[in-house]
Formats: structure tokens, C-alpha cells, sequence
């Protein structure tokens, strides 16, 4: 299994990339995901798209759906495909250290 | 004289695994107005969006209804003749079935977190989907670009579609 590392910790990644353990998930390793998926340097805007996927997820034991972060959030839809250009239905998961959305939305 | 059959070689018998590529384009085609035809091209294309993947939708036919300011909003389930609704057709042809069975299944989508038809079409418009109407349709149905919802491109030709389409995987709907 893929193994991602970050300021000496790692963490094992499933075949698709996603965080395996979500409880593991450090800032450090959003900015290591986000590094290995091509973002780049994370803003404050992708922080507030994180800190809402965290907080949703850990209010309802799964991470939420596009349409969700965009009225919950207060990052527009547009923004969020400027935020992460190469899917951010699963790209604002994968940085969050979530698995991967079953919303389709 | 006698012809020799030889065998071929166990390695030119192996088809060689092809080689597995991400899909990176879709183009949907919707050709129908009613809710449960227009639904499933909006959401594969959406989907395919919040994945990276680039969608270009291409409304035709009865399709255009999906796109058009004034039944955007009045999609309609068909009651009769859709053996998937489980009830007789003569009870589905009573006034008044398909404004119920619509609006039961709107409620439904809503618990769902499924935005309604117009809100999909805007928000697949602010994820980079192209949306085009077909030239031919819109000429049969008497349409103008003025009765179309702003979100569409352009109204174009089966063959622009084509061309707009290069490398992509065609779905129709």
C-alpha cells in the first residue's frame, strides 16, 4: 500500500490516495496530499473548504458532497473548481483525509 | 498436396492486456424532457466534473425542454406508459397523476440533497460543463436563443457536437 510522509510521520494511502486512517490526518499531511495531487501551496480558502469537510465528517460520519460544501462552507461551486481545478468532489476529501464521497452531488 | 496447419506460438496466442486509461472527456446527449430522463445526464455529468473529468451536454429533441426558461422549472414524470411507475395505465392517465407523481418525486430528490433542475444546470455551468442546444431541434420546436436558460454556450450543429466532443466518451440519454 502507497505511504505518504510528512515531517517523519506516515501514513498509509489506499490505491485511489485517500487517507486510510482519518483520525491520522495533520495539517502537515494536507499540505503533503495536496503537494502529491498537484494543488500546490494551500490558501485560506482551501483551509476553509478543510476545516468544513473535517467538521462535517466528524458530525456525521461522512465526508460531504460538493453541492453540500458549497452552500455549508460559503465557497461557491465556482471557487471549489478553482480551489482544486482536477476534481474537487474528490480532491477536498482526499486533502481533508477523508475517504472518498459517496454523494454523487 | 497437403497443407501443413501449424499452431501458433503460445506467446502470439496471449492477447496482450490493454492498457487501462482514466476517462477524461464525456458528452452527454439528452434527448428527453421529462424529469426522470432529464435527472441522470445532469448527474453523470456533474459527476464526472467534481471528478476532473471534462462533460460537454448536448440537449436535443424533447431534451431542449430541460434548457428552456419556461419549462425548466415543470419537468413532469410520465405517468403513462412508463411500466416502472407500478400503477395501471388508465389510473396513470387521470387528471392531475403526473402533477402528483412529480411532485412526489422532486420531494424525494430534495431529501436526497438533489438540487432541482434549474439549480443542477447552474451548478453544472459554474463547474466548467459546456452546455449546447442542437441547431435542428430548436428549428422543429420553433426556439429561439432567447427562450433558452443563459447557461447555454451556444446553439449548435450534430456535427459541432462532434467536433466539441473529440476524445470523449459519448452517452445518450
Amino acid at each position: 500500500m502507497p505511504v505518504l510522509e510528512a515531517k517523519g510521520t506516515e501514513v498509509e494511502l489506499n490505491d485511489e490516495g485517500f487517507m486510510v486512517d482519518s483520525s491520522q490526518w495533520t495539517p502537515e499531511l494536507a499540505e503533503a496530499l495536496a503537494e502529491k495531487e498537484g494543488i500546490g501551496a494551500l490558501t485560506e480558502r482551501h483551509w476553509k473548504v478543510i476545516t468544513f469537510c473535517r467538521e462535517d465528517a466528524a458530525q456525521n460520519g461522512q465526508p460531504p458532497g460538493l453541492r453540500r460544501i458549497s452552500k455549508l462552507s460559503g465557497v461557491p461551486t465556482k471557487e471549489l473548481y478553482q480551489l482544486f481545478p482536477k476534481g474537487p468532489g474528490k480532491l477536498a476529501a482526499k486533502v481533508s483525509g477523508l475517504p472518498k464521497p459517496k454523494a454523487c452531488i | 498436396m497437403s497443407t501443413q496447419i501449424t499452431e501458433p506460438r503460445a506467446e502470439e496466442n496471449v492477447a496482450p492486456t490493454p492498457a487501462r486509461t482514466p476517462i477524461e472527456h464525456v458528452s452527454v446527449i439528452v434527448s428527453k424532457g421529462t424529469l426522470d430522463m432529464a435527472y441522470p445526464g445532469l448527474i453523470l455529468a456533474n459527476a464526472a466534473r467534481m471528478s476532473g473529468i471534462d462533460a460537454t451536454l448536448f440537449f436535443t429533441f424533447w431534451g431542449l425542454d430541460v434548457i428552456t426558461k419556461k419549462s425548466i422549472d415543470h419537468l413532469h414524470v410520465a405517468t403513462v406508459g412508463n411500466p416502472s411507475m407500478h400503477i395501471p395505465t388508465m389510473l396513470g392517465g387521470l387528471p392531475g397523476m403526473e402533477s402528483v407523481a412529480s411532485e412526489v418525486m422532486k420531494k424525494q430528490m430534495e431529501k436526497l440533497d438533489i438540487p432541482p433542475v434549474r439549480e443542477m444546470i447552474e451548478i453544472l455551468y459554474d463547474s466548467g460543463a459546456k452546455l449546447y442546444a442542437c441547431q435542428m431541434a430548436m428549428d422543429m420546436f420553433k426556439r429561439t436563443r432567447e427562450d433558452l436558460v443563459p447557461q447555454v454556450e451556444d446553439v449548435i450543429s450534430a456535427m459541432d457536437f462532434f467536433d466539441k466532443s473529440e476524445g470523449a466518451q459519448v452517452l445518450f440519454i
